[in-house]
This record gives C-alpha cells, structure tokens and sequence, in this order.
C-alpha cells in the first residue's frame, strides 16, 4: 500500500493570536508552528497500514519554507519521503484551490491511499480532504476512526452523531479524513532523526492558473468573537481569591448549591 | 440568471434531523432580505412522508429527490442527487446545516460546480443585497466574516446553534414534487449504523456536572476534580480528549459526538470550549469556566469564570463548597 499523508502547519495552539492591523487575519510574524493535530493521527495510521502491508508512506504538505519542519517531524517519525508544495500565500486559498494545488502535486504518485485530516486548527474548513477526493475520482469516508486495510479490501469505522457508528466497504484507491485522538501517536526516535536528514523531499510549485484564479470566498474582517453572556471574571487574576469569590456567588446569587 | 435558495434537509430512514429545521429558519431569513424563494430538498429513495412535513414550513416548494440507490446515505450517491437538483434549479444560494452527513458529502458537491463551502457559519446578514457569512476560526477563538464573490451558486453550512428550530415559520402548506434524480455508481458499502456500549451513565438527568478537559495534564489530577465533584454532589464529565485517552470512559464525554446535557449548574475545568463541546452543554443553567487562558472561547458563553491556574482554583472552590454545605 503506497500512502500519501497531507499535513498542514498552523499556529500553536497556545499561541496568543493578534490580529493584523487590516484586520483580514493575524499577526503570523512572531508566531511558533506545529501541526494540525488530527494530520498527527493520519500520519500514525499511515505509518501502521505500511507496518502491516508494507510500501510506502510519503508526506505532501504545502506552505512556505517554515512548514519544512512539519515534514522533518513527519520523515523523522517514520514516512519515507515527502512533497512540499511551496508558496508563501497559499494560506489563503480557498478549500477548492488548496485541494486543486494538493491534487496536482500528488496525481502522478498514483497512491493507494490518501490520508487527510478531518479539519484544520486555523481555517478549519474541514473540506479539503472531500474535494480532493472528488479532483482525484476516488471514494472517500470522512471522520475515520478505524482503518481495517487488507490486500483485498478497505473497511473504515466512521464517526456519526452523539455516540453512533458505522461501517463502511470501499475499493482502493480511496481517501480517508482522520479523527483526532484514535490511536498514541508515536514519537520520532533519535535513528529517526538521524535517518530523516537522508529521506528525499521534492519540491514543486503550483500552477499559476490554480493560484491566481479569482476566489469565491474571502476574508472581509477578522475579530474577536461577541460573547453571548456577560460573563463575571472572579479574581481578577487570583485564582485562590477567584474560588472563593466563586462559591459564594454559587451559593447566594446562582443559588445552585 | 440563478435564482432562488435551496436548503437541503436532512433525515435518517425519514425521521428529521433537527438542524435542517435551524438551516430553514436561516433560508427564511436570507429569502426575506434577498426577496428569494426557498425549495428545500429531501433526498431519499421513499421521504415522501417527511416531504409532507416539510410543506408545513413558509417556503416555495418541496423537492422529494428519489432514486432506488438513496435507500441508505453515500456520499457519491447524495453528491449525484443535489447536483441533478440544483443543476436543474440554479439557485442562487445552496444552505444546509453543518451535521456529520454534510460534511461527508457537500465538499464533494460544491466541487463539482467548481467551489468550496463557506462552511460551519454561525450567523449570516445581507447589507446590499450582498452576503455576509460569519464562521469561527482558530478553534472558536476568533471570528472571520466571509464574501462570496464568484458567481452563483453560492454553498454555505450553518453550524448546529446558528438558528433555532423554533425560529422556522410555517406557511400555508407547500407544493410537493417527487422527481427522480440521475444518480451513477455508488462505490462505497455502508452497513447498519450502531452504538457502542449500551450507555451505562446517563448525564442526561444530572444536576450538576463537573467536567474536565486537557487542561487537567493527566489522569492522576483527576483526583481534585472528583473531590470537587464529591463536595457539589455532581457528576464526573469530560471533553473529547480525556475520553480518546481513557482516563474516563466514553460515556462521559460531553459534546457533538458524546452526550447533550443541560444540568443547573456545568462547571468546566481546563476546557477550552471547542464547539464540538460546546453544543452538547451550552443550554445548562449557570456555566463556571476555569482556565488559564483569557481569550478561551469557553469564557463566551460562561456565566462565572476564573483566569487562572485551575490547580490553584480548585482545591480553594472544594474546601469553600464544603464550608457552605456544611453551614447550611
Ligand atoms: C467531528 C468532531 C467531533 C468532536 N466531538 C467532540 C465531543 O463530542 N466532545 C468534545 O469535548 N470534543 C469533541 N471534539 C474535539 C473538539 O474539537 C476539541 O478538540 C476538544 O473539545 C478540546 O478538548 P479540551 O478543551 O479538553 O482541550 P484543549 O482544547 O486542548 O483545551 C485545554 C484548555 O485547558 C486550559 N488549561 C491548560 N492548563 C490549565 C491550567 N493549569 N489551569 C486552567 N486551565 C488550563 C488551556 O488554556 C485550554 O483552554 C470533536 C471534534 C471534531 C472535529
Ligand atoms: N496547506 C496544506 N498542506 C497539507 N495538507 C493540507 C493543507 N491544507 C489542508 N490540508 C489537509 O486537509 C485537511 C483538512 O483541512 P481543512 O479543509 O482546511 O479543514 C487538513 O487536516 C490537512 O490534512
């Protein structure tokens, strides 16, 4: 089973986010990066497919430069070889031309699989894995969360609503958007960190008329979220004095317990 | 020239889902600003029954979309059926409610008119005759309005919440049409939907409910949430992460893929307040939030919060509990 991982690098999650001063998105100068967390779990399921039935995993993700450490991190763990899609402004492609430039960078590597995670931390979108299955002509199952790979067949458990499941058959090639939180997700070993600095990473630049095709939906303004309550801070950053400030307003003004 | 909105309705063996009511409620108001008229569309091998119950609504009419290959839910099988749709109709404007079967096929469908989805919205506005959708980025920590400047169709979701049910009008009773869509090879093999373990807790009846998040480290602090738990008399709960990690069993996960709750008093621990989460226990009485993190979307819709070091808070809160119990 050959195995395309994609991977996309947004903001830490416990990064501060300020937004720009044309409030159309953050600040992203003084920001650290890591991946978004559900393609950490496509990649493990990717590298225990291959454990199982062997071939090939290859990571493609797209970004500028500062992603190659989402790729490192990836070959470090296990995948053989990588794709980097390079560009500094992709960020703000649509889901459609995020997938087309995807779908063109990996279409010749003729996968078996293509592993996807089920949204982005940033964006979240959480179409780019259903369009690009539809670009590339493959099945696909979305919010995985049991792959039962064999030579002969594909079986994936799927996520429904409020603690429901189902299952479902379908022919490789396919492609499969990954539930966070299925399985541990391994860590790279030093070897692996060693035997990264050898694995092979192309890149390639999308096709002009990708990037540059007008997009039919863009960011007016960018801001912080209206609360639907007004909510009572206790403590004013004590978080003892905060406490007791709480029970007692518990008590006589909720009058909950 | 494109006209008219289409809110697409979901259903399972013809039982309603209920945030396609909320996705009416959303049609009806972007069809009074925009003077357009709504369809709605069910598909469905024999929906005909929920069609009826459809025509119920203030819209234009009731499209029963059948094909013997839409018995049970594919996405290649509903991305053929709306296509045929709204080929047909060229609306203006395609609506439907951000549910887990969405999401598995729409992307798919709005490919194929060349687009994506202005997806998971939580409100949308007409200001010269132009739309405004809004949708959380970031994990709900900040807020973007989205245009859509391209030509029609336009495709966009809204997330449970947006609307109420409540808020979708009835009308004088709509034209049905049961069409029969082109529907090609359905390559993907579903079998029954299940749950499973019978649910051994039902938080459903909870008065109180203390939950716990990532913010709680690791499985053996779970100890100063369980005496906190003890001293109010509430039920032990998490978000998704602490049950992926089975430090507390599946049953109590609180949120869109675990149960909805509405206790008197929800107290969130170390939770950021993802909207996964958020759906299952936004409607309980008073909210309490403790979290180190200021800009944390759970604070939006908490009645008390803390910003602060919940290692700190907590064992402060069970000492005072107690005192206030015990005096009573
Ligand atoms: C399709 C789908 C379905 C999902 N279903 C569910 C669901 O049913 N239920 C659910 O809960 N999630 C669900 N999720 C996941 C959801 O999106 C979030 O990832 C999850 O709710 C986050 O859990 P959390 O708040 O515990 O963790 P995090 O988001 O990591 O938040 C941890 C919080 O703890 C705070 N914190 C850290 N240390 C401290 C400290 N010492 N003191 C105080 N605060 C601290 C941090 O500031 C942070 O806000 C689903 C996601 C998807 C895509
Ligand atoms: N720039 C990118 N590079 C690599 N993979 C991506 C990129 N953007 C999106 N993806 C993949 O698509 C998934 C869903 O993203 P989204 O549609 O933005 O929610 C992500 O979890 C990634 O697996």
């Amino acid at each position: 089973m050959n195995i395309i991982v994609l991977m996309k690098q947004v903001a830490n999650k416990d990064a501060i986010l300020r937004i720009n001063k044309e409030a159309t998105w953050i600040e992203e100068g003084d920001l650290s990066f890591e991946v978004s967390e559900s393609d950490g779990y496509a990649l493990e399921e990717a590298l225990r497919v291959r454990e199982k039935l062997q071939g090939e995993v290859v990571v493609c993700s797209m970004g500028p430069q500062r992603v190659k450490s989402v790729i490192k991190d990836a070959l470090a763990r296990g995948a053989d070889r990588a794709i980097h899609v390079v560009g500094d402004n992709l960020g703000h492609l649509s889901p459609y031309a995020t997938a087309s430039a995807l779908a063109e960078a990996i279409r010749d590597e003729k996968p078996d699989l293509v592993f996807t995670g089920l949204q982005s931390d940033d964006y979240g979108y959480g179409q780019t894995g259903v369009i690009l299955a539809e670009l590339l002509g493959l099945p696909h199952a979305t919010i995985v969360i049991e792959v039962d790979a064999s030579a002969e067949r594909l079986r994936v458990k799927r996520e429904l609503e409020s603690g429901w499941y189902q299952w479902y058959t379908m022919p490789t090639p396919a492609l499969l958007t990954i539930q966070s939180g299925i399985s541990q997700i391994r860590y790279a070993t030093l070897k692996g960190i060693m035997a990264a600095k050898k694995k092979e990473v192309k890149e390639v630049t999308p096709s002009a008329e990708i990037v540059d095709r007008p997009a039919h939906q863009r960011i007016a303004r960018v801001y912080l979220p209206q609360k639907s309550k007004q909510t009572q801070l206790l403590g004013n950053g004590d978080a003892k004095a905060g406490a007791v400030e709480l029970a007692q307003k518990l008590h006589t003004e909720a009058r909950v317990i | 020239m494109s006209n008219g909105i289409v809110v697409f309705i979901e259903h399972r063996n013809g039982v309603l889902n209920k945030t396609s009511l909320e996705a009416v409620a959303g049609a009806q108001l972007l069809g009074s600003a925009l003077q357009q008229e709504i369809t709605a569309v069910v598909v469905g091998s024999d929906a005909s029954a929920l069609a009826q119950e459809i025509a119920a609504y203030d819209v234009a009419k009731v499209i029963n979309a059948g094909n013997a290959k839409l018995v049970d839910y594919t996405p290649d099988g509903y991305t053929d059926a709306m296509e045929h749709v709204v080929k047909q109709l060229d609306p203006h404007l395609v609506l439907l409610p951000h549910t887990y079967l969405v999401r598995d096929f729409a992307p798919k469908l709005a490919a194929r008119f060349g687009k994506s989805l202005i997806s998971d919205c939580i409100r949308a506005g007409v200001a010269d005759s132009s739309i405004t959708f809004t949708r959380r980025i970031f994990l709900g920590k900040l807020d973007a309005d989205v245009v859509s400047d391209g030509e029609p169709p336009v495709f966009a979701t809204f997330q449970s919440g947006a609307y109420r049910p409540d808020q979708a009008r009835k009308g004088n009773g709509a034209a049905v049409e049961g069409i029969t869509v082109d529907v090609g090879e359905i390559r993907m093999t579903p079998e029954a939907p299940f749950q499973e373990v019978k649910q051994a807790v039902d938080l459903s009846k909870a008065d109180i409910i203390v939950a716990v998040g990532r913010g709680i480290k690791s499985k053996d602090n779970l100890a100063l949430a369980e005496k906190l738990a003890e001293a109010l008399g509430a039920d032990l709960a998490a978000s998704r992460p602490i049950c992926d990690a089975e430090w507390l069993p599946i049953d109590r996960q609180i949120g869109s893929s675990g149960q909805t709750v509405a206790p008197k008093l929800y107290v969130a621990l170390g939770i950021s307040g993802a909207i996964q989460h958020l759906v299952g226990m936004k409607n309980s009485g008073t909210i309490v939030a403790i979290n180190k993190d200021p800009e944390a979307p759970i604070f939006d819709i908490a009645d008390y919060g803390i910003v602060g070091d919940l290692f700190e808070a907590v064992p402060v809160l069970t000492e005072e509990i107690k005192k206030i119990k015990g005096a009573s």
